[in-house]
């Protein structure tokens, strides 16, 4: 049963680009993008219990180091992998550094991360065009098979984010990371490595992050450092996550697919008033679905109904 | 017979307080040894120190022959250490086997979780708690919390046991079990240093008992000398009392 749905969902997931309009494809890539956010996250803050607001400075990084790399010459694929690459590098060194902190200090270090980027970016204009953004080479595909070149894409990088935290779940490493959530300490005292375990999870955090930067750079052909570095691309995963079930596979996916439709509702709604209604609605929803979609009990809920 | 565990001048130093000062001894294989003192002695320290959850401000701690001072905790017990914790420190979220099974698959060199488990089970049962192998480990009441803190230093496979207040808030009942189940370790061969209040386990266990008091260790050796040394008795009862003592004796 199970099975049979899920093989469903991929079916339609491979028709769209054949049936949808090109806002639809364009809505559906961002849904496979907040999946790749949301898994990524979920390495660190829903495995680990590490609430990292890095994830902003590697999507960043990745779509600078993408760009750049494109506008020098280069294939795309090769400044997709750059992209991975560069957020990973980072994320080894950031991790080892600020991964000793714990609660609220190590959310606080890893969210200036994106902030002092920024700034880099902002400043070093000969090489990312600073303030004015970067233009990448446009491709020379027509607007339609573009949108769907990058829809199935970043199809694949959800995929393969979905593959890896699956492998993740079931080997030691997530069995380690589950331990350090609970009890660091007693972790590290029945001989969890929980320094390695944790910069592994960090990084897992960051390269699929970095990828989907370099996919969104050539994608949308202009980046700006307010734009990619903006410090939503790191509150927004966490919010899905939450708004799933943290620590599970199926959770950050469901949170990202709900995430997107209420914001896309929300957007279209209240035009000028979307960021207020939409963060109403994640304190409402931290507020009575603490553990997150996943948790609740559609039956029960559909008895209560009935008998209210 | 070569030490299982030597410490040498083993200091260290929190802002003005010195915890420990210049401790030495050694524990040799397949032996038990009471480590007591009043509250505040340094005793929980010291484990912490062999466990490298503190670093040492001077001297130096040899496991097995090999220098472990300035090692990660996480290197130390996969060498051999185990240790309890006074304050239990079970994975709450997960079960009593996967609890255990962590020891096995970390420290124990289990190749996969499905073998840690099968381990895992073992200890279960050694320690009497198969029947609540599926249950959460924070759904156990305390004597069982204590139990599976036992299973999870088994499960790392040790050569030597450190055990904090193991019987510490349980019932006369649950005290003796405990101590059938720290005997039989003992037939295993594993070294344990124990840190106990209570003298009656103290001494019905141990060979060899060593005390701390502020710091400083003041008698090492058999529990039945140490019990009288004058030392012991004022550090536990106050010189006053001491000092009485002194002169009964000498009416």
């Amino acid at each position: 049963m199970k099975r049979k749905l899920l093989l469903l969902a991929l079916m339609g997931i491979l028709l769209v680009p054949m049936v949808a309009n090109n806002y639809m494809i364009r809505l559906a890539t961002i849904m496979m993008l907040y999946c790749v956010l949301a898994l990524s996250w979920n390495f660190i803050g829903g495995l680990t219990g590490y609430p990292s607001f890095a994830t902003a400075a590697f999507f960043g990084l990745g779509a600078y180091a993408g760009a750049v790399c494109q506008g020098q010459g280069a294939p795309m694929y090769l400044a997709w992998i750059l992209g991975a690459l560069v957020a990973a590098i980072f994320a080894t060194g950031l991790g080892l550094a600020i991964l000793r902190l714990r609660g609220h200090y190590f959310a606080i270090a890893s969210l200036v991360v994106a902030d002092v980027l920024r700034e880099i970016v902002n400043s070093t204009t000969n090489l990312t065009g600073g303030g004015m953004g970067f233009n990448l080479p446009i491709l020379k595909l027509g607007v339609d098979a573009q949108a769907k070149l990058f829809y199935y894409l970043m199809f694949v990088l959800a995929l393969l984010t979905v593959a890896t935290a699956v492998l993740v779940d079931r080997h030691r490493l997530g069995f380690g990371l589950r331990c350090i959530k609970q009890n660091e300490d007693a972790a590290n005292m029945i001989g969890v490595n929980a320094t390695i375990y944790k910069t592994v999870a960090f990084i897992l955090s960051a390269v699929f992050v970095g990828w989907a930067g370099a996919f969104y750079a050539s994608w949308v052909n202009y980046i700006e450092p307010g734009d990619v570095f903006d410090v939503l691309y790191s509150v927004k995963p966490i919010v899905m996550v939450l708004l799933g079930r943290a620590g599970t596979i199926s959770g950050p996916i469901i949170g990202a697919i709900v995430f997107l439709l209420m914001e896309e509702l929300v957007w279209r709604n209240f035009l000028t008033f979307h960021a207020g209604v939409l963060g109403l609605i994640v304190v409402a929803l931290i507020l009575y679905l603490p553990d997150g979609v996943l948790a609740l009990n559609f039956r029960r809920l559909l008895a209560w109904r009935k008998n209210g | 017979m070569k030490p299982i565990l030597r410490l040498e001048d083993v200091t260290r130093q929190f802002g003005g307080l010195l915890a420990l000062n210049e401790v030495s001894f050694n524990l040799q294989p397949g032996e038990i040894v009471g480590l007591i003192g009043p509250n505040g002695a340094g005793k929980t320290t010291l484990v912490n120190m062999v466990t490298a959850v503190y670093s040492l401000t001077r001297g130096r701690i040899f496991f097995d022959g090999k220098r472990i001072d300035g090692m990660k905790s996480h290197e130390i017990s996969r060498m051999g250490v185990a240790r309890t914790f006074q304050v239990v420190q079970p994975f709450p979220k997960m079960t009593v086997l996967e609890n255990v099974a962590a020891g096995s698959l970390f420290a124990a060199g289990a190749k996969s979780l499905a073998e840690a488990k099968e381990r895992a089970m073992d200890h279960l049962r050694f320690v009497g708690l198969a029947d609540f192998a599926a249950s959460s480990a924070s759904a156990l009441n305390l004597a069982d919390r204590k139990r599976l803190e036992l299973a999870k230093s088994l499960a790392m496979n040790p050569k030597l046991l450190l055990l904090d207040e193991v019987n510490s808030g349980l019932n006369n009942a649950e005290i003796n079990r405990a101590l059938e189940l720290i005997r039989s370790l003992l037939k295993r061969g594993i070294t344990i240093l124990i840190i106990e209040h209570l003298m009656k386990v103290v001494l019905s266990l141990c060979s060899r008992v060593i005390v701390l008091h502020h710091g400083q260790l003041i008698a090492d050796g058999e529990p039945s000398a140490v019990v009288r040394d004058p030392r012991v008795i004022e550090a536990y009862l106050g010189s006053r009392y001491a000092k009485q003592q002194k002169e009964k004796s000498r009416e």
